[in-house]
């Protein structure tokens, strides 16, 4: 078998242009205008579903909860018949185990955030047990933060290794990088911290922790999605993308999937390439289904609560 | 000699109010507003049924704040409804009689209007005492029965444009429900005017939505909507009320029917129609006796 060689950080990875925040700002605002149509938009509103990380990320997470959360992956609505499963569920590393077998058999992937999630404070050997201990729980993927004070004091290659070290502490998980668009200082920071991510080996590349006002943005994820496409023109290697935090409603989803589809195109119009990291989406998104079905606005009293 | 017309007149906008915003129609539609000569006087927005969707979510949104608040301050606020409306009193006279109405009507209807937000704010923390009981059980409980708003109440305004309006919309608040009206389509002007006496007198975004427009396209939606706990018709149209009655079933709403012609007689105010809009929530408590003097908790 051949081994890969271990990467090495190059300034060279962070080279990429300057972001014009204006047009950039201009741009997202045309994705918000575009006319969809009923059918386009039940479908659209189907394969929301099917990307979305169910996540619980709280002090208070308990066994319940989670079971209660993996139930909901597989039990979205059951008043309605052919609706399909979530992409994954999102936990903490010491709730894999329990998700996992909740799961069991079904096709819903367990992440796990690990490396000291949400501040990523910690030391490397920490971060790297706590990343090995979720992948041995089970995890079929891995949400990590990467040090954004490092990233902002300049110390690229330190940011570079510590994700290396932990793409290799996943194995054969996927590696989702959380960039924490909200403490980074300006797009061109987003630019980079991308590059970086997918330089030192990220599946994929994911906005925010959902801890930090302001999360996901159609400007940041714009600027992300255009750093995978670039990446994919020089390399052809797909890289998939994560926006968390702050999507609540179906049409802000809808918005979003046309800025993927308008950027990427059809072939990252799936679950294995784009996740919404959400907890209450797929209530919204389920009521706006079940309107369409019985053509009367819908109340939140009839869906389960999460 | 005639003095020459040198400034054109600033027409006042009449947009829509949800959630303390006034925003215009998404549906970017509008409706002429005419004088009783028939000339046009104003662009109304027609609403369409998305912005009924939005002040639905509006209204939940302010449900759980406007009910929870003190019954007093519940009040306090209605109170100042009444004093803004009598500081603005002129504008709404000379709106009613732009409307047709004569200066004695309007004046009438104004000061009506003003004396039934009193009459109500009055009425906010007392209703419960008078309806709230104790009552008598078999076992060892203390059995309760008290008021609670029914929720989220869409108004169907009568045609009497401000005193009409405050008549259906005030015992509504005062029972700590929060409301979406679809003001009367010949005379709208004085329900955007009265949005922003509401927005300027303490009453927070999302209690009172005002929208003008088409009521038969609206009512469907608003009538179906699943998340509207009652329904309020004034009118005396067998068809649009059985129309609602049947719409009404699909999340059993409650429909009211107030089929006052005239509501500046004393009978079109009373802590009945704040009752109208309330639930009755029972609850048993089991007591034990401690002592033998049969003294209990």
């Amino acid at each position: 078998m051949k081994k890969i060689p271990p990467a090495v950080f190059k300034p060279s990875m962070l080279a990429g242009p300057a972001i014009d925040q204006t047009g950039v700002e201009e741009r997202t605002a045309r994705f918000t205008k575009r006319s969809i149509k009923a059918v386009s938009k039940m479908q659209g509103l189907l394969l929301t579903l099917r990307m979305i990380d169910l996540t619980t990320l709280e002090g208070k997470d308990s066994v319940g909860k989670v079971e209660q959360l993996c139930y909901k992956a597989l039990h979205l609505h059951d008043a309605f018949e052919g609706l399909p499963t979530v992409a994954a569920i999102c936990v903490y590393p010491s709730h894999v185990r329990t998700a996992k077998k909740a799961l069991q058999g079904s096709s819903v992937k367990v992440a796990s955030v690990a490396t000291a999630f949400p501040s990523g404070q910690s030391h490397l050997s920490i971060k790297l047990a706590d990343t090995r201990f979720a992948v041995e729980e089970g995890a079929d993927e891995i949400d990590m933060v990467i040090s954004r004070g490092k990233f902002l004091e300049g110390e690229f290659a330190y940011v570079f290794d510590e994700i290396a070290s932990v793409k290799a502490a996943c194995g054969a998980a996927r590696l989702k990088v959380i960039l924490e668009t909200g403490e980074l200082g300006s797009l061109d920071d987003v630019r980079k911290a991308s590059q970086l991510a997918i330089a030192a080996g990220a599946d994929f590349i994911k906005t925010s922790t959902g801890k930090i006002q302001p999360a996901a943005t159609l400007p940041v994820t714009l600027v992300m999605l255009e750093t995978i496409r670039d990446h994919y023109y020089k390399t052809g290697t797909m890289i998939g993308m994560k926006p968390a935090g702050g999507i609540s409603t179906s049409k802000l989803a809808l918005h979003y999937l046309v800025m993927l589809n308008e950027t990427l195109g059809a072939d990252w119009m799936d679950p294995h390439w784009f996740r919404f990291g959400a907890s209450s989406l797929a209530n919204n998104v389920l009521m706006q289904i079940a309107k369409e079905r019985e053509g009367c606005y819908q109340s939140a009293n009839y869906f389960s609560v999460d | 000699m005639k003095k020459p017309q040198n400034r054109i007149s600033v027409l006042k906008t009449y947009k829509l109010y949800i959630g303390g915003q006034f925003p215009r129609t998404e549906s970017g539609r509008s409706i002429a507003a005419l004088d009783a000569k028939g000339n046009k006087i104003a662009n109304l927005c027609m609403a369409s049924r998305k912005d009924g969707r939005e002040a639905i979510v509006a209204a939940r949104a302010a449900l759980g704040g406007w009910n929870q608040r003190a019954a007093n301050n519940r009040g306090q606020i209605l109170y100042r409804i009444a004093e803004m409306l009598e500081a603005r009193k002129d504008q709404f006279i000379a709106e009613l009689q732009l409307q047709g109405l004569s200066r004695v009507a309007a004046l009438a209807e104004t000061n009506g209007a003003i004396d039934r937000w009193i009459y109500y704010a009055g009425w906010c923390d007392k209703y419960q005492a008078l309806f709230s009981t104790v009552n008598p059980v078999a076992s060892s409980h203390y059995n309760f029965s008290v008021c609670e708003p029914m929720g989220v109440v869409t108004i169907f305004a009568p045609t009497s444009p401000l005193l009409g309006l405050t008549s259906v919309l005030a015992p509504c608040l005062a029972g700590g429900n929060t409301a979406v009206v679809i003001a009367d389509e010949k005379r709208s002007l004085c329900a955007i005017s009265l949005a922003e006496v509401l927005n300027s007198s303490d009453v927070p975004g999302g209690v009172v939505n005002i929208l003008t427009g088409s009521k038969a396209e609206l009512l469907p939606w608003l009538a179906e909507h699943r998340d509207v706990n009652a329904l309020v018709y004034t009118e005396r149209d067998p068809a649009t009320l059985s129309s609602l009655r049947t719409r009404a079933t699909g999340n059993l709403k409650r429909v009211i029917h107030w089929p006052y012609t005239n509501w500046s007689l004393n009978k079109a105010q009373s802590p009945h129609l704040i009752m109208d809009l309330q639930e009755i929530k029972t609850t048993w408590h089991p007591i034990q006796q401690i002592t033998g003097s049969g003294a209990s908790y």
